[in-house]
């Protein structure tokens, strides 16, 4: 290689850099001769759009990708990551954005995964096993995650942190996280802030992406902005609107949109005295045209509320009202028949079909209106479609596209826009904008107060307690399964939902 | 909650997350506790005596070859597959031991590693196929099913051939249950296998292929392994199948295909991959055994035996899934 920079070596040389990579997808361009370098002791941010070429820059730090041209330096010195051993051996270890866990084996089987310990005959000691597994979650502060239960049965931010701890218990030099806190609650963020924090003080480099603009300036002291592929420049102090505009190539004036103004109406949806699986005594009111926000710590219940309005969890007591009348909801027929919609997290495995066509997933919910005879009439399906494709900004190459090429907040879009051809009135949002970036999250704003000022009514959850304060009208704060507090706006602040939340609340670490 | 309350609380669930991790083997244990009971009933009303060693002798017997191949099917059942070849294999087997398989010490054993290797070879070439030529195990085992029964048919186009006496005597005595050492040994295969890095490669296959080839396992291998264990333990239960019957027959082999599945099924293992327990696939083996001769005892019209079966299979899955989900739910 005689491009590039004269290679620097010694302890002055960055502890990695990325040198021009380039890595396409089919036809489409991730990385585009992107250059990167971070040293060692620091935390460093990557920022950028869905489909910047982020994740696809640390997989090939990381191993788990080839680069098509371009090259990886450690300390200096070119190396070949051809796989995620080699670079597990080069001291670089990868908190990879989908999870890497084994569902249906156990914690500790997971964390020690190819590095089990041995009893006789050199088979694998299993209540060791279990002790060593023990050891190490209690040595990072995590007492409610059992080494012993299936990874099937712990919930989302729990398995984040199996993610993140069999990484960190490798002692790695440098250590790639592709957003890393998407599922995590506010307790479980300080926590691997803490971790990251510590590592960095031991001089090694970290190096993570993040969407949440709050979590980057908190921990990351140098932070570099990927556009289309590219760099466009690394940064020690910068604030949240030049970022937002140099990721997005445009102007966003504000990031949330003014709420919509809130008359006095009729309620359209009532819960009273709410009761089943996690849900305890919930009550609540959501008018039309209101925007009700729920908050919360993660596994609170906020879930199983929106299931059970959705005919998707069951309830034990309690009655739910649409339009002033009682309802009964027993699955989700139910409540779409009722125009109740909800627009799930994993929009994966619970709302989205993936491998089929956009269109026919945009139609999936009034497909008896678009049949005849029981047979789907192609030509309104594809018109309906399409409307709603431009309507919504849909950023997909055809209809006839499977979903699951779409980027992540594009397939949220499509599931909104199913609910709105289906005519829902009241939508149920629930933490849609996790792993979205923020140009895509602007639009799901701007469409969220659309819908509102429409006369529909929206109810949604948010892990992000900013994104709360500044759309709600009113945001409901659950905690152990009830509301705790209720905040009206104006002068909602994130602390606020924060400080409700936390209140004797426990969490997976501490 | 102080920590120590939470380790408390963790010690009273182990139990519990014991019975939901292995709701299969408990549930298939369960099924040939009962299997047994309905056996000795049925076996006493009919005869006014409970059974006796020669019934147990000659159960362990005839059931060995089930066992076998059932083990066989698992290891690949564990990756997400499934292996039609195995009848095609155990044909293989049998015919080849009834057609070389001569008086002496030297040509028992010989001839029967020899067709053990080539068992494991058969296997091989599956697994090639499938983890290498990226085809479905579906699509591949059946080719290779009809190549291998065709094979068989080409060593030994008659039934015919002879097992020596002593051969017969080692493997399935018919006097004594010494075969149950063999049912023991092939439960220490699983206990090893399960400890094993291979056990892990080929568990955390069949959990998810990505997730296992980014903790740095290597799948292709892990598959490959897994069908060519699958070849092994199908030859040596054809062995088992000659040894049985004293002489060769190169179809007897066919019915085991699907038996080895409804095995694996009764056994509590998914057929998803990723879950199951091998002992539980020998319980599962025992309780199809049971199953038949319950049926000879409520004299059951032999015509009827098949539709019996199935009835009864249907009814220990749904039953299965109905307590395993239970007891899942209760878990959490």
């Amino acid at each position: 290689m005689s491009e590039g920079p004269a290679t620097a070596s010694g302890p002055t040389a960055p502890a990695i850099e990325g040198i021009k990579l380039s890595r396409a997808f089919g036809g489409v361009q991730a990385l585009a001769g992107a250059s990167f370098s971070a040293r060692r002791g620091e935390v460093h941010a990557l920022v950028g759009e869905n489909g910047a070429g982020k994740s696809t820059l640390i997989k090939i730090l990381g191993g788990r990708l080839r680069a098509d041209a371009g090259e990886v330096r450690l300390a200096g010195g070119t190396v070949e990551l051809d796989s995620p051993d080699a670079a597990h051996r080069h001291g670089v270890w990868t908190v990879f954005q989908e999870l890497t866990l084994l569902p249906w084996m156990t914690v500790a089987e997971n964390l020690l995964i190819r590095r089990e310990p041995r009893g006789a005959f050199r088979l694998i000691d299993r209540a060791r096993m279990a002790k060593e597994a023990d050891a190490v979650l209690a040595g990072l502060g995590i007492h409610n995650i059992d080494p012993r239960g299936l990874v099937e049965d712990l919930s989302l931010a729990q398995q984040q942190i199996v993610e993140i701890v069999r990484v960190i218990v490798q002692d790695p030099d440098i250590l790639l996280l592709d957003e890393p806190t998407s599922s995590l609650g506010e307790n479980e963020v300080e926590w691997l802030f803490g971790l990251i924090r510590d590592l960095s003080s031991r001089n090694k480099c970290i190096i993570f992406t993040s969407h949440r603009w709050k979590e980057i300036t908190d921990v990351a002291d140098r932070i570099t902005i990927f556009r289309n592929g590219g760099e466009l420049g690394t940064f020690t102090e910068i604030d949240e609107n030049r970022a937002v505009t140099l990721m997005t190539g445009q102007q966003v004036d504000a990031l949330y949109p003014e709420r919509p103004a809130l008359e006095a109406a009729r309620p359209l949806l009532e819960a009273r005295a709410l009761n089943g699986p996690g849900v305890s005594g919930v009550s609540l009111t959501l008018r039309r045209g209101e925007i009700l926000g729920v908050g919360g710590l993660a596994g609170h219940g906020h879930r199983e509320l929106f299931f059970s309005l959705f005919g998707a969890a069951p309830t034990t007591g309690g009655e739910i009202l649409v339009n002033e009348s009682k309802v009964r909801i027993s699955n989700p027929h139910d409540a779409i028949g009722l125009g109740i919609a909800l627009v799930p997290e994993d929009r994966k495995t619970e709302g989205l079909i993936l491998p089929m066509s956009v269109g026919t997933n945009l139609t999936l919910a009034i497909l008896p209106q678009l049949s005849a005879l029981g047979v789907i009439r192609g030509g309104h399906e594809g018109r309906a479609a399409l409307n709603m494709v431009g309507k919504l900004k849909i950023r997909t190459p055809g209809l006839r596209n499977p979903v699951h090429q779409l980027s992540g907040g594009n397939q949220q879009k499509v599931l909104l826009a199913r609910w709105l051809l289906a005519d829902s009135h009241i939508v149920l949002l629930y933490d849609v904008t996790r792993g979205v970036d923020v140009a895509t999250k602007h639009e799901i704003y701007e469409l969220m107060t659309s819908l509102a000022r429409e006369g529909r009514a929206v109810l949604f959850y948010s892990s992000d307690a900013e994104e709360l304060a500044h759309l709600s009208h009113r945001v409901l704060v659950m905690r152990e399964g009830r509301i705790a507090a209720e905040l009206a706006a104006p002068g909602i602040t994130a602390e606020d939902i924060v400080s409700a939340a936390v209140r004797e609340a426990t969490s997976i670490v501490g | 909650m102080s920590a120590e309350a939470a380790i408390e609380r963790r010690r009273t669930r182990r139990l519990t997350h014991f019975l939901a991790q292995n709701v299969g083997l408990v549930l298939a244990l369960a099924m040939l506790v009962m299997a047994v009971v309905l056996y000795g009933a049925a076996y006493w009303i009919e005869q006014t005596a409970l059974p006796g060693m020669f019934e147990l002798t000659s159960t362990v017997n005839n059931t060995m070859a089930l066992v076998l191949c059932g083990m066989g099917q698992a290891f690949v059942v564990v990756t997400r597959g499934l292996d039609l070849s195995v009848g095609g294999v155990m044909d293989l087997a049998n015919a080849l031991a009834a057609v070389h398989i001569k008086d002496s010490v030297g040509s028992m054993v010989g001839w029967s590693l020899a067709i053990l290797a080539i068992g494991a070879l058969l296997g091989l070439v599956n697994g090639l196929l499938v983890a290498v030529g990226r085809l479905q195990p579906i699509l591949v085992t059946l080719a290779t099913l009809s190549i291998y029964q065709g094979l068989a048919i080409r060593v030994l186009p008659q039934p015919g051939g002879s097992i020596p006496p002593v051969y017969s005597s080692v493997l399935v005595n018919p006097n004594w249950p010494t075969a149950l050492v063999y049912v023991l040994v092939v439960a220490l295969i699983w206990y090893a296998f399960r400890r094993s890095s291979l056990g892990v490669s080929i568990f955390a296959l069949g959990n998810d292929e990505q997730a296992a080839r980014a903790n740095g396992i290597d799948t292709v291998r892990a598959q490959i392994a897994a069908f060519t264990l699958s070849g092994l333990m199908s030859a040596a239960a054809g062995l088992f199948l000659a040894a049985t019957a004293t002489a060769g027959d190169a179809t007897t082999g066919n019915g085991f295909t699907l038996s080895s599945i409804v095995a694996v099924v009764l056994g509590g293992m998914n057929l998803f991959g990723g879950r199951g327990s091998g002992v539980g696939v020998i319980a599962g083996a025992f309780v199809t055994t049971m199953i038949v001769n319950i049926l000879f005892f409520s004299n059951i019209d032999p015509l009827y035996q098949s539709f019996y079966e199935g009835l009864f299979l249907v009814i220990a899955v749904v039953l299965g899934a109905l307590i395993s989900r239970l007891m899942r739910r209760r878990s959490r």
